[in-house]
């Protein structure tokens, strides 16, 4: 069951745990990849669980394939919002 | 307790033997203990009773760990009623022995379901509140039968163990990260239902010249699951009285 939410606040959700996982604030733009960011696999799959956590999207490891930057990100999960 | 997050544990088996005597040791360290159950519930309300007696807090629950809903099922009315599950102890185990030819396929699988893949099912399911609580403690209890040796007429069993073994590493390496520690403990010959009838001829290799106790596994388990284990990580402790050494 998915929650519905807006860009602006996935978006932020997302900011919120990339810097949680160590990532500094300034360097996190839409187009930054995550390898710069030295956000890895597991960081990702933490990301995975908050966003299925807080907005019931559930992301499988193939979704989660080639999506390398933050606004890649971010529209992954928008597609799955209902 | 000492700087830990608030959480439970869960142990699988604990109705008797050397899960119940996890589940003791656990709540003695001040965790609410989730006391899985297959089918003995008088078991498993008698554990809960001597836990609650001495002072602490313990919940049964019943479940086939076999069945894959029921990791989801077991994690979701423990962490209901004492908080996120912060640590597991994949003990519930089986043996169906025979030597290969005679193994049919479901004395196969069904070794294989519960002691390993059951184990990797509720270790996926715990991983999540490990991870985001930055606190874990996974305890496997694996058997130096796979673990270290192989043992005719147990190769399901032994297979199961040595792959408990092997999922034990790998999982630690991915997640030592976030303050989560995977071990194994592999118990010798120990004084249990489970290896009633095993012949007294088998003590004589013991260098120790008698069974383990479930207590002696317990501690084990307890040392693990500490707060002071935060550095061991990925390890099989043997528990078996020098018999492999």
């Amino acid at each position: 069951m998915a929650a519905t939410a807006t860009r602006e606040e996935i978006e932020g959700r997302v900011f919120e745990a990339l810097q949680e996982f160590g990532a500094e604030p300034d360097a996190i733009t839409p187009d930054a990849t995550f390898e710069s960011l030295d956000v890895d696999s597991l960081d990702l799959v933490e990301l995975a669980q908050i966003v299925e956590d807080e907005y019931g999207v559930q992301l499988k490891g193939e979704d989660m394939e080639g999506v390398a930057t933050v606004r890649q990100a971010v529209d992954l999960v928008m597609s799955k919002l209902g | 307790m000492n700087g830990r997050p608030d959480g439970s544990a869960l142990v699988t088996g604990a109705s008797r033997g050397i899960g119940a005597a996890i589940a003791r040791a656990l709540a003695k360290e001040g965790w609410p203990v989730g006391v899985n159950y297959r089918s003995d519930s008088e078991a498993a309300d008698a554990v809960v009773e001597e836990i609650t007696g001495a002072g602490g807090r313990a919940k049964a629950l019943q479940g086939d760990v076999s069945e894959p809903a029921t990791a989801d099922a077991l994690f979701t009315a423990l962490e209901e009623e004492f908080g996120p599950v912060l640590v597991l102890v994949n003990n519930a185990g089986v043996r169906a022995d025979g030597l290969s030819p005679q193994i049919d396929d479901e004395d196969w699988d069904k070794v294989i379901d519960t002691n390993l893949s059951a184990a990797f099912r509720l270790t996926r399911r715990a991983l999540r509140p490990m991870i985001r609580n930055r606190y874990g403690r996974v305890v496997n209890i694996a058997s130096i039968v796979g673990a270290v040796r192989g043992n005719a007429g147990q190769a399901n069993y032994a297979a199961s163990k040595a792959g408990l073994v092997a999922m034990t590493r790998t999982v630690a390496a991915e997640v030592a990260r976030r303050g989560v520690t995977v071990n194994a403990v592999a118990p010798g010959l120990i004084d249990t239902d489970m290896t009633e009838g095993i012949g007294e001829n088998l003590l004589e290799h013991v260098p120790a010249r008698r069974a383990g106790t479930p207590d002696e596994v317990a501690e084990c388990v307890r040392f693990l699951a500490s707060d002071g284990a935060a550095y061991v990580n990925g390890v099989c402790l043997t528990v078996d009285g020098g018999l492999t050494a």
